[in-house]
């Protein structure tokens, strides 16, 4: 009997376990002769130029300091480190014996020429959304557009099992998200422009929607905030906790300028997200992308911030200065920070308030921390604008303190271990951009 | 090799990269009027303008300003002639004069957010700017005089 059951299993098994090979197999597509590739009309090209730098290939595909497009930028997942891909068009290190189907196949389904499965740190689930014409576009600037460089991928840190790729096919199985854009027609024509954007190349969704245990984004808490390479990428929807909402001005202003007056500037991995990213779509396109998460904000476009209750009582608290002489973090804010941030009457672009800014109000105080560790460059943020990073400056006591004051200055309850948390995030590995 | 404009002019330096502006503006581009005073941003004595706004450049390292137009006290006006100097001169503002550029440069960035500043503004903006010499009461008023000033240019230009 118990030979029996112990067979069965095996069988049974063995069966689950070929039809899962079969399921997970993908052929390879032929290599193509780069030389073959056909002519694309310059419209195409630049169409696809854009959107390549619209979704920030260049951010990941690129190291600090490499070549463009070249590959092996490092990134630090729960799972183990791992390396993009070179998608320059050399032929034999990049993408450039890849057909146009080849490309296509590995945009939509996460599949890589050679029949493998590239790890979801691709986000295909995103691109699976574009349309054919805009996927080709990409094709067509790469290939004729970025120069060949001969450079081999790094090896993946990844442990075993997680580093067999025939996983990823149960990973997408359980997780990814394989429908295609399909349009709302209950929503305008701008709403659903800026939702094709902003779930396919855009991809806003790779850091703004939280994972499951397994890295899957979870769909049902779409936008809702997440954590993502030691910083938080605040909540897009009504769930977030800026105390002046975002209306779609707020967005276009943030994602033109990068910078919101009422909200804070753009920073960590955000910035070239907008500077090398976004900034080469049409204005037409940042208002829809706007007005989609405005719509998602469920944010009154009528509120009028200059007169909110929120930034009177910002600015009343700020000029009821605390005892500079007990308060520790009131007196380090009076001296290194207040020149900047103090506000008269209303709030001047470049002059943020932070009691009102996002980075105070999330449940986490990595932003605010990484902003005061390591400042904004000139290329983040407002362009052309810094603010030093206090790294080598400030203790973590004195970035607590301080920290800790803008919090009650806010209204906030405290941050939890909030020292301990200013050590942790002091010595996380920096991502550079 | 770091970039940057400063007082209009394209300039370049062959730094490292986590040099800070302050050393590059004093020790390779020569120009001695912004100063060094505590090296962690939190005396002012360093202050210059970048992208307009006051900027402690002692902790601000020069890749961080790739790109960027810097304004020191050398080109905050071409004759020497903005307001606060006219104000700074007027009321004998300095005595040792050591923090005074990084004073104004601060003040000038405050006038053009506030631009009719109360004592308590002047004070908060300008709290982090130190002076050992204690001339706190002469900086305020070089402040609010030289915010009349530039009240009265500009009324004058409105008529």
């Amino acid at each position: 009997m118990l030979k029996r059951i112990v067979v069965g299993v095996c069988g049974v098994s063995l069966v689950g376990l070929g039809l899962f090979s079969l399921y997970a197999w993908n052929p390879s597509i032929d290599p193509v002769n780069p030389s073959l590739t056909k002519d694309y009309s310059p419209e195409v090209i630049a169409q696809g130029k854009m959107l390549a730098s619209a979704g920030y290939c260049s951010t990941c595909h690129t190291p600090p300091g490499g070549e463009e497009y070249a590959g092996n930028y490092e990134m630090h997942t729960e799972f183990g480190t791992i390396y993009s891909s070179n998608i320059t068009p050399d032929a034999k290190t990049g993408i450039g014996s890849w057909s146009e189907e080849a490309f296509m196949r590995a945009m939509r389904t996460g599949v890589s020429r050679d029949g493998h499965h590239l790890l979801p740190a691709f986000p295909y689930e995103h691109f699976n959304k574009m349309s054919d014409q805009d996927i080709n576009a990409i094709y067509a600037y790469i290939m004729t557009s970025i120069p060949g460089v001969e450079q081999v991928k790094k090896e993946n840190g990844i442990p075993f099992p997680l580093n067999i790729r025939a996983l990823q096919a149960g990973w997408k199985l359980l997780f990814a998200d394989t429908e295609p854009f399909v349009e709302d027609s209950a929503q305008s024509e701008q709403w659903n422009r800026g939702a094709y954007l902003a779930e396919g190349v855009a991809h806003c969704g790779a850091c703004h929607t939280p994972r499951n245990a397994l890295g899957g984004e979870k769909y049902d808490e779409m936008y809702q905030g997440a954590a993502i390479d030691g910083w938080i990428a605040p909540s897009l929807t009504d769930t977030s906790t800026s105390p002046i909402p975002w209306r779609a001005q707020d967005f276009y202003e943030y994602l033109t300028t990068g910078n919101s007056r009422y909200h804070g500037s753009a920073a960590g991995p955000m910035a070239p997200v907008m500077h090398k990213g976004l900034s080469a779509l049409p204005e037409s396109d940042i208002e829809a992308i706007s007005v989609y998460f405005a719509a998602k904000n469920g944010t009154d476009q009528n509120i009028d911030p200059s007169t909110s209750e929120a930034l009177k009582s910002a600015i009343a608290a700020q000029h009821e200065q605390a005892d500079l002489r007990i308060n520790e973090g009131a007196r380090l804010y009076a001296t290194t920070c207040q020149a900047c941030h103090y506000s008269s009457e209303t709030v001047v672009k470049g002059r943020p308030l932070i009691t009102l800014g996002s980075s105070t109000h999330l449940d986490e105080p990595n932003n605010l921390v990484n902003i005061m560790l390591d400042g904004v460059r000139s290329d983040q943020g407002i362009h052309g604008v810094v603010m030093p990073g206090f790294r080598e400056a400030l203790s973590d006591q004195d970035i607590a303190s301080i920290a800790a004051y803008l919090r009650q200055a806010a209204g906030e309850e405290s941050w939890p271990k909030l020292l301990e948390q200013v050590g942790d995030i002091r010595n996380q590995p920096r991502f550079e951009h | 090799m770091a970039k940057f404009i400063l007082n209009g002019e394209v300039k370049s330096a062959d730094v490292e990269s986590d040099t800070p502006l302050l050393w590059v503006i004093r020790d390779e581009l020569e120009m001695t009027g912004t100063k060094f005073g505590c090296g962690i941003g939190t005396c002012g004595a360093c202050t210059v303008h970048v992208g307009g706004r006051a900027t402690r450049s002692c902790i601000t390292p020069v890749s961080s300003v790739e790109g960027a137009e810097i304004t020191t006290i050398e080109g905050l006006a071409e004759k020497d002639d903005h307001p606060l100097q006219i104000s700074w001169k007027k009321i004998q503002v300095p005595q040792c004069g050591y923090c005074q550029s990084g004073q104004i440069m601060q003040a000038a960035a405050l006038l053009k957010d506030i631009p009719n500043p109360s004592d308590k503004d002047i004070d908060a903006v300008m709290g982090g700017n130190l002076c050992r010499c204690m001339t706190y009461i002469r900086i305020r008023d070089a402040i609010h005089e030289a915010a009349n000033t530039i009240k009265e240019h500009s009324d004058e230009q409105n008529i």
